[in-house]
Formats: C-alpha cells, sequence, structure tokens
C-alpha cells in the first residue's frame, strides 16, 4: 500500500486563536474621540444697568495684536511666559473678597498692587480680528491652563488627590449622583472661579 | 482506504478553511469598533490647532460647524475663510437657525446641554470665531467647544 497522507490539521483550535486576536486588539485599541476646550459664552445682556466698576488690580488684560504678539498688562510677553504671570495674578491675595474674608489658601506674593482674591481676580482677554485662530487657542489654551493648575493644587491640598480624577469619576458614575464628590468639586471651583471675559475684537 | 487514491502519493491535504469565517469576523469587528463615521464631508480645509487643557467631547449633545478656507476642488468659493454646516457653505446669519434646528433634533434632556464644537482651521483668522460666537450667543446655545488635537502637556 502506498505511504499514508499526512493527517488533516486539526481547525478546531482555530477559532480559538482569532478570538484572542480579536481580544487583544479590542482592549488595545483606542477610539479616536475630539477633544477641545469647553468654555461658556456670557448670555446676551439687554439691561441697561451699568456694569460694576472692576478695580484696576483686580483685572488681567491679555491683549493679541494682528501680528499674534501678546500684550499682558501693557507689557510685552512671550506666550511661554504667560500661563506663571496669569497663576501669580490669580494666587496674589493680596486683600479680602466682597464678604472680606482673605486668602488663606493662595501662596502668591500678597501684593496689594496685584489682585485682592480669587474671587475678585478677572482676566480680560481681547483680540483683533486678524489674529490667527492658532495664536488665539494657544492663548486661551495658557489661562485654562493657569485656573487648572491652582485648581489642582487645592484639590491635592484639601482631598489628596487629583481634580482630574474627581472629574473623571464624577463622569464615570454620572447616573448616580455621588454628592460628596460633587461638593468637593464645587468647593475647588470656588476657591479659583473661572472668571475670563473676553472682549470682541474691534469693528475696523 | 485512502479517499483520494487517485492522487499522486505524498501530496499535502488541502488546508481547512473552516476558520476563514472567524478570522473574517475578527476583522470586520476590529473594523467596526476602531471606525469612526464622517458625516459630513469636508469642503474648506481644517487643520486643527493643538492645545494640552483638553476635556472629552459628548458626541450625544454636540453639533458642529466646521470653518476655514475653501479647499482645492472649492476654489470657485474664493480664498476667504468659509463657514461650513453639514454639506454646505453657509452665511453668518444662516448660523442661529442651523443651530436652533439641530438643537431641537436632540434627546429633550439634552436639548438644554447642547455644546456647539468649533472645527476651526488655525489659519482662519478670530475675527470670523468672534462672528460665529455673537451669533451663538444670539442663538442662546452658550456651550462652545473648540475642538484641537490634544498634545502632550509639557
Amino acid at each position: 500500500m502506498a505511504k499514508r497522507a499526512a493527517p488533516e490539521v486539526n481547525a478546531g483550535s482555530m477559532a480559538d486563536i482569532a478570538f484572542l486576536l480579536l481580544i487583544f486588539f479590542l482592549v488595545t485599541t483606542t477610539i479616536e474621540k475630539d477633544k477641545g476646550i469647553l468654555r461658556s459664552l456670557p448670555p446676551i445682556d439687554d439691561s441697561e444697568t451699568e456694569p460694576p466698576i472692576i478695580k484696576q488690580k483686580n483685572l488681567f488684560t491679555v491683549l493679541i495684536n494682528r501680528n499674534n504678539q501678546l500684550l499682558v498688562e501693557d507689557e510685552q510677553m512671550e506666550l511661554k511666559d504667560l500661563r506663571q504671570a496669569a497663576i501669580d495674578f490669580l494666587d496674589n491675595g493680596g486683600g479680602e473678597n466682597a464678604d472680606g474674608e482673605k486668602c488663606d489658601y493662595c501662596r502668591g506674593e500678597r501684593d496689594p498692587s496685584s489682585s485682592d482674591h480669587p474671587d475678585k481676580a478677572i482676566i480680560s482677554m481681547k483680540h483683533d480680528r486678524e489674529t490667527s485662530y492658532e495664536q488665539y487657542i494657544e492663548v486661551q489654551n495658557e489661562l485654562v491652563a493657569a485656573y487648572n493648575i491652582l485648581r489642582e493644587r487645592e484639590a491635592q491640598r484639601l482631598y489628596n488627590r487629583s481634580f482630574e480624577s474627581m472629574l473623571a469619576e464624577k463622569e464615570k458614575n454620572q447616573f448616580k449622583k455621588d454628592d460628596k464628590l460633587n461638593e468637593q468639586i464645587e468647593t475647588i471651583k470656588k476657591m479659583f472661579p473661572m472668571k475670563l471675559s473676553e472682549a470682541e475684537p474691534d469693528k475696523n | 482506504m485512502s479517499k483520494f487514491k487517485n492522487k499522486k502519493q505524498g501530496d499535502l491535504p488541502a488546508i481547512s478553511t473552516a476558520s476563514l469565517p472567524d478570522i473574517v469576523f475578527m476583522l470586520l469587528f476590529f473594523f467596526m469598533v476602531a471606525t469612526v463615521m464622517r458625516d459630513s464631508s469636508l469642503m474648506i480645509e481644517n487643520i486643527l490647532p493643538s492645545a494640552d487643557q483638553v476635556e472629552k467631547l459628548k458626541k450625544d449633545r454636540t453639533t458642529f460647524i466646521y470653518a476655514g478656507k475653501p479647499s482645492s476642488q472649492y476654489k470657485q468659493f474664493g480664498e476667504e475663510p468659509r463657514i461650513q454646516i453639514n454639506d454646505q457653505f453657509v452665511g453668518i446669519e444662516d448660523i442661529m437657525p442651523a443651530v436652533l434646528q439641530a438643537q431641537s433634533e436632540l434627546n429633550e434632556e439634552l436639548q438644554s446641554k447642547i455644546v456647539v464644537g468649533l472645527k476651526v482651521d488655525k489659519e482662519t483668522h478670530a475675527g470670523l470665531i468672534s462672528d460665529i460666537k455673537q451669533e451663538l450667543r444670539k442663538a442662546n446655545t452658550l456651550k462652545v467647544m473648540y475642538i484641537t488635537n490634544a498634545r502632550a502637556e509639557q
């Protein structure tokens, strides 16, 4: 009799291998998701009431001209220095807030010529119509970063965890409310309220 | 005993194709998971700026507005940055109705939480953005997200 042909390869475990690969890819692939900087616009205010007077020292002005140069507090500044300048301004705590409380968590220089309290400190940003969108986003990013860094610091100090992880946990449990966590987040947001106003560019 | 008596001896048996469906399904699942559907084709150049203080976008409550220079096949629309919503170029006065319509198409409980995602080319001038923002304020859709590429924090 002729030599026996090689036995057929058992394909029974092939499915297992396929599933193993499938699970591997499922676990390792990250789905591309849109990300961005979330901001709220101010509602349109038609009332004729006079805006409250804000002391010059509580106002941190950032101007961007049409050549994408920055003018911060009447001095020209590079983009990389903006974040620290904004932190110094917000964290200064040189005076009292509207309720007459001192800022006991600020670690700034307590310079009386800079902002009184994070409650009162307002960052005002104005750009030219010809400013590039890229530069505009860079500046927004630096200013939001200043707030995030300060909030992060307070979260570490008070609750010994990062603010980011608190927000992530809130997001994850959005269907069952965790009052304690929400309260902690609110506390930190209140310590450094995001008062970032944008003036409309001049029409020319 | 062998079924293939007429074949030459020593031939290898055919490779089983029983697992082929599994492999195909695996690939199918992989692409199903990894693919993001794009619902409108872009008529503009759209290179997003990058930022590091980014948050995730919630897709279920977002409507998009695109802006940028018309791309090379749409040169007849000129060189100036234009606004695109869904599949067409729109003027600044069309933003409010478009956004309000998108809002009315959302789930009822999400309508008040609508976020407008701005996908704007980084070469655009910021004046156009403030025009868009002014229209959004009129439409009372106050949450905007400047969509950017995430970059690692320095």
